[in-house]
């Protein structure tokens, strides 16, 4: 018993290592000047995509455990998610710290001609209340409205890939690669919903 | 977080860049000593020498230059892939030499030229100008070519040569980014004829004391200083006077975003990104954004071609 409670912690002690990963790698590329011509944007962008991914992964859980019965890794869902967010806000820090270098005027110019900056705005929006409710004790707490609630991060994702979508210039293949991404995940969804309601009851 | 933070570079290490650059090739023809009395080398000195003790040009700017490895592994060439770093390694695939041009239309000398007797007939000169990219970044670079004026009144354009029309190579199967439809191929860009004929239209075939590296646009590319970056056409093999405004290729991907004048103005936003500032490359972390000088801060020189012209409906 006590040796599966060490194991356990273990892995789960690996799994933060192995999310903060591209966050070291990339302060270790800052430190040696290895992040190319344009450091910032590279940092910029990098972050962002992590942010994207982390939400990907954190909606590819669910299906996963349903579909391919993968137990015990219910517990990670939470995790992926506060990493969306983490990566989400060091986004956000490089935006107000390196590009528009604190000056509210320079914020708002940008807001105001780059409309797929609402839409990063709009996602980081709906992560901050997720993650503000997103400890086992809220979970007790709100009950369905619990349920109810974290099903936004759906709408996170999509806000989020529509904000890439708008900010490409031709190359519109990431984006769609995302966009698809988050469709077959949705179509995971309503599969298994059809399932649940076919059952009798 | 700490972050180290680049020094600025100031222009005279692009001189040391020379200097590790021959080193380089002198050392490694060193290295092959046994074949040393088989190889050209008097060729490898003419070459690199070509592109040295070049005159500056007029209107070149006394301004400290981008570090060269930034201006070489950071450059839009959708030819190739739309990752600004991966065209670098992509990029040397292409053949730049035998080259040829070909000129068309309205113009008396039309026909197909050698490079190098394009080359031959125009001596080289270096221009320091900045260069300000459409997705809000800038650079500045010493250039190493001739003014497109003195190469294209050779070809002796008649009164009804308008515009002119340039184009870049197609083949696929070495611009393995031309494969996919991103835009459509080859490139095209254009000028008015009087802009094509302003004495700070530039037409370069080496930059920092070198010969144009292939993702730069070698063998022949344009540098239109006042105008986005994507008018600066790479690889240039077709060269056309007409009477009529070409269709140019990022105006037909998206006309309400690129429009064919592509002036650099801060004033006049891309639809979906502010113009106001720009990311000079080359600067550290902490570095803030230089604010976007309208035609590029080379307003007095070119702003009378655009006299009667509302900016904002001809972007
Ligand atoms: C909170 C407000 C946000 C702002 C102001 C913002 C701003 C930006 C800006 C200015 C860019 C363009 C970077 C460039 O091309 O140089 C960008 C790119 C991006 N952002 Fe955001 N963003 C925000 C939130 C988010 C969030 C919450 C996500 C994802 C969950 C996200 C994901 C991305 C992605 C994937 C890119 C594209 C990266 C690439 O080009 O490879 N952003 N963002």
């Amino acid at each position: 018993m006590l040796k599966a409670k060490f194991y356990q912690s273990l892995t789960r002690y690996c799994a933060h290592l192995i999310c903060l990963l591209p966050f070291v790698f990339l302060c270790a590329a800052a430190w040696n000047n290895q992040l190319g011509a344009n450091p910032v944007e590279m940092l910029h962008t990098t972050l962002g995509e992590w942010a994207l991914r982390f939400l990907c992964l954190t909606l590819t859980i669910t299906p996963l455990r349903k579909f391919l019965k993968i137990n015990g890794i219910h517990s990670y869902r939470r995790m992926l998610g506060l990493y969306a967010f983490f990566y989400a806000s060091m986004h956000l820090l490089v935006f107000i710290a390196l590009d528009v270098n604190f000056s509210w005027t320079f914020f708002l110019e940008e807001f105001k001609e780059g409309p797929f900056i609402i839409f990063g705005i709009v996602t980081y929006l709906i992560l901050l209340p997720l993650t503000a409710t997103s400890t086992l004790s809220m979970q007790r707490k709100m009950g369905r409205r619990w349920k109810a609630l974290h099903k936004l991060i759906y709408l996170a994702a999509i806000t989020a890939i529509l904000h890439y979508f708008l900010l490409v210039k031709s190359d519109l293949l990431k984006p769609v690669i995302y966009a698809a991404y988050i469709i077959l995940l949705f179509s995971f969804r309503l599969q298994m919903r059809i399932i649940k309601n076919r059952q009798p009851v | 977080m700490l972050i180290k933070n680049k020094t600025p570079i100031s222009s005279n290490e692009v001189t040391d860049l020379q200097v590790f650059n021959n080193r380089r090739k002198i050392i490694k023809a060193a290295g092959s000593l046994p074949l040393l009395a088989l190889y050209p080398y008097n060729s490898i000195l003419a070459d690199s020498n070509k592109y040295q003790n070049i005159p500056t040009g007029p209107y070149s700017q006394n301004l400290a230059t981008t570090p060269a490895e930034a201006v070489k592994n950071y450059t839009n060439y959708y030819e190739f892939t739309t990752n600004k770093t991966d065209s670098t390694k992509l990029a040397q695939a292409l053949k730049t030499s035998p080259w040829q041009v070909k000129i068309e239309g309205e113009a008396e000398k039309t026909g197909l030229y050698n490079l190098e007797d394009i080359l031959q007939a125009n001596p080289l000169e270096e221009r320091i100008y900045r260069f300000r990219c459409v997705e809000a970044w800038s650079m500045v670079v010493p250039w190493i070519g001739f003014p497109l004026q003195k190469m294209l009144s050779k070809f002796k354009p008649n009164s009804r040569a308008k515009y002119v029309e340039f184009t870049t190579l197609y083949q696929p199967e070495t611009m393995i980014g031309q494969r996919s439809s991103v835009l459509q191929w080859p490139y095209v860009e254009g000028l008015r004829i009087d802009e094509a004929m302003h004495p700070l239209a530039f037409m370069a075939t080496g930059m920092y004391g070198e010969e144009m590296p292939k993702q730069n646009g070698a063998p022949l590319r344009l540098v239109i200083p006042w105008k986005y970056g994507f008018k600066s056409i790479k690889a240039i093999v077709k060269i056309r006077f007409s009477e009529t405004m070409p269709q140019t290729s990022w105006n037909i991907s998206a006309p309400n975003e690129y429009g064919f004048y592509a002036n650099v103005n801060p004033n006049v936003s891309h639809p979906r990104w502010s113009q106001s500032r720009e990311r000079v490359l080359g600067g550290g972390i902490f570095t803030p954004k230089r604010k976007t000088e309208i035609f590029n801060g080379y307003g007095e020189h070119v702003a009378h071609l655009y006299n009667n012209m509302n900016l904002k409906r001809y972007f």
